[in-house]
């Protein structure tokens, strides 16, 4: 057995036929750093469309740190630093500076054709104006505790939709409800939509959490172990919203819970000590580990 | 050994008895003012308090050009503070904090918070009443402002740096400009807390006499002008208890009392506000 985490170079994972066709994300070689302690050592993660990703691994080894890189929330605390690609439609996203240009152009495209430019797009580039923000739209998350904004239900969903887009008080309710249904939380909300979002138990605030975040159409929904605080009713009932947003997003999901992540995920990529030890198809990885680490974690012998 | 014990004993009997004279001293010291202070004002209390201007000697008054005037510049005071120190408080607490600047201007508002407020007084007699030549509501407001402002900044930084990193996390995760997280979710959800800095800051100024004394003065007649010298509760109490009439000093009672009962509900409303944001 290779004790990787000893290993000053460090061994490629062991990439069971990753989904290369049809990627919307993924991290290349990424190293993470909180100040001068190093959290993250090469991590490579794909993610492919319409499918539903996990990350598992023993506590501390990452997971909520690659999540973090993912949508650059990291980005919020001085000292915080990644190295490596995170490439989004292929794009590079790391490295804003990069992108700048390619925003000024379409700044100024969108100047010049007046019309010739999809709406929306003019209002994202005019009225936000950051990129970094941008890509926090188009990556959305999901925290371990439930977060809801000190407002009401419908407001909690329709903030996020606001900040990008001006709709008509009709569209608005119609993508809350979507939301909501899409969230299957709607039937539980429906009467009391203009009540506080932090007077629902904690199962429905997380429900509520993912309503918000798929209100705004993100491309990939990123969640930190979204299910660690609720019963099991609750559980089940993410865990089938999940399955059901698989149709048209992207999900990547943490989680302590192996069988969560073996009923639901399409890929899962075990991580250990700052590595990607192993990913691939969940079949294959939890039935035919190709590392000891893998099968010690996912028989229950360590972790 | 026994005598150890003993001694152990001794020392811990004599430092609660010690705890508990001093805790009975400052609560005896309490009630007696309150205790003369309703004693002699509530006498002093009846319509004619609030619907008349003050008087000259041995005829008939009340305060209401005083507490017009008081309400005024408290009001125009808390304007100011609480637009200059939530705006202060919010930087201080989501932007510039760690930075050196930020480090100096923490240290500048707590030496603010702390400055003797004759001070502050003479600082805007300087800079407002003697430019101008002449004494003004205007200054007497500004003057308040400037003891106000650094209470309400500390508050607003202390209540900011109380909501959790996942809430503002969860607003920036949807690609909400940083700005906008904190207006509209962190200011909401730090609402109640924002209001007690408010409060906490009128209750301050509103018994201040000597920064009014150097600023706004005093009227004896009822003006609404602030760009006069203007009346205000404290100063009538200033002058009136140290006068020689017996009509003056129980006016002044009056309008101790008054204060202290409004000093006192402002506490107890921030308690109450407290209360009901652990509840919820
Ligand atoms: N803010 C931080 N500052 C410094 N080090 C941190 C910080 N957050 C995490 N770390 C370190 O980074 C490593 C990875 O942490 P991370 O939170 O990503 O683990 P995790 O896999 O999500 O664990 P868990 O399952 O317990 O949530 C840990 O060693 C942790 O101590
Ligand atoms: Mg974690």
């Amino acid at each position: 057995m290779i004790d990787l985490a000893d290993t000053a170079t460090p061994a490629a994972a062991i990439m069971n036929e990753p989904p290369y066709d049809e990627l919307v994300l993924e991290a290349r070689n990424v190293d993470f750093f909180y100040g001068k302690n190093q959290a993250l050592f090469g991590v490579d993660l794909p993610v492919r469309r319409n499918a539903i990703t996990a990350l598992i691994g023993p506590s501390g080894c990452g997971k909520s740190t690659l999540l973090r890189v993912l949508n650059r929330i990291y980005a919020l605390y001085p000292g915080q630093r990644a190295v490596g690609r995170v490439v989004l439609d292929g794009e590079d996203v790391l490295h804003e500076q990069r992108r700048l240009p390619w925003l000024r152009k379409r700044v100024s495209m969108v100047m010049e054709t007046q019309t010739g430019a999809d709406p929306i797009e003019e209002e994202q580039v005019l009225r936000v104006g950051t990129d970094l923000a941008r890509l926090r739209a188009r990556v959305g998350m999901v925290f371990q505790k439930p977060t809801p904004f000190p407002m009401s239900i419908y407001d909690n969903i329709a903030f996020g939709v606001r900040i990008y887009h001006r709709k008509s008080k009709a569209e608005m309710d119609e993508i809350v409800e979507t939301a909501l249904r899409r969230a299957a939380l709607w039937d539980e909300v429906k009467d009391k939509l203009h009540s506080p979002g932090l007077g629902l138990s904690g199962g429905q605030q997380q429900r509520l959490c993912v309503a918000r975040g798929i209100a705004v159409e993100p491309e990939v929904l990123l969640l930190d172990e979204p299910a660690s605080a609720l019963d099991p009713i609750s559980t089940a009932k993410l865990e089938e919203t999940l399955v059901e947003l698989k149709k048209d997003f992207t999900v990547v999901i943490v989680t302590h819970n192996l069988q969560q992540a073996a009923r639901i995920a399409d890929y899962t990529g075990f991580m250990f000590l700052g590595r990607m030890i192993e990913f691939g198809p969940t079949n294959d990885l939890f039935l035919q580990p190709k590392s000891d680490k893998t099968r010690d974690y996912v028989t229950g012998r360590f972790g | 050994m026994l005598g150890r014990d003993f001694l152990r004993n001794l020392v811990n009997r004599l430092f609660i008895t010690a705890c508990l004279l001093a805790t009975v001293a400052a609560i005896t010291a309490l009630v007696f003012i309150l205790w003369s202070l309703v004693v002699q004002g509530i006498g002093g209390i009846d319509l004619d308090v609030f619907t008349k201007d003050t008087p000259p000697p041995g005829s008939e008054g009340g305060l209401l050009n005083a507490m017009v005037g008081s309400l005024m510049m408290c009001a125009m005071a808390m304007a100011i503070a609480i637009i200059v120190g939530i705006l202060a408080g919010t930087w201080l607490a989501e932007y510039g904090g760690h930075t050196r600047y930020g480090a100096v201007v923490r240290f500048l508002n707590d030496v603010l918070l702390s400055a003797p407020s004759i001070l502050v007084g003479l600082f805007v007699y300087e800079l407002l009443v003697r430019p101008f030549e002449g004494f003004s509501g205007y200054a007497g407001a500004v003057a308040l402002a400037f003891l106000a402002t650094p209470i309400v900044t500390r508050t607003t930084e202390d209540i900011l740096n109380l909501q959790s990193h996942a809430l503002r996390e969860a607003g920036i995760a949807l690609g909400t400009p940083k700005w906008l997280v904190t207006r509209k979710i962190i200011w909401r959800a730090a609402g109640a807390g924002l209001l007690t800095g408010g409060l906490l800051g009128f209750a301050r100024i509103s018994g201040e006499t000597a920064p009014l004394l150097f600023t706004a003065l005093n009227n004896q007649f009822f003006s609404a002008d602030m760009t006069k010298p203007m009346a205000s509760l404290p100063a009538v109490i200033f002058q009136f208890a140290l006068s020689a009439y017996d009509d003056w000093r129980r006016l002044a009672w009056a309008g101790a009392l008054i204060i202290a009962v409004v000093v006192l509900s402002i506490n107890i409303i921030v308690r109450f506000i407290a209360r009901e944001k652990k509840h919820a």
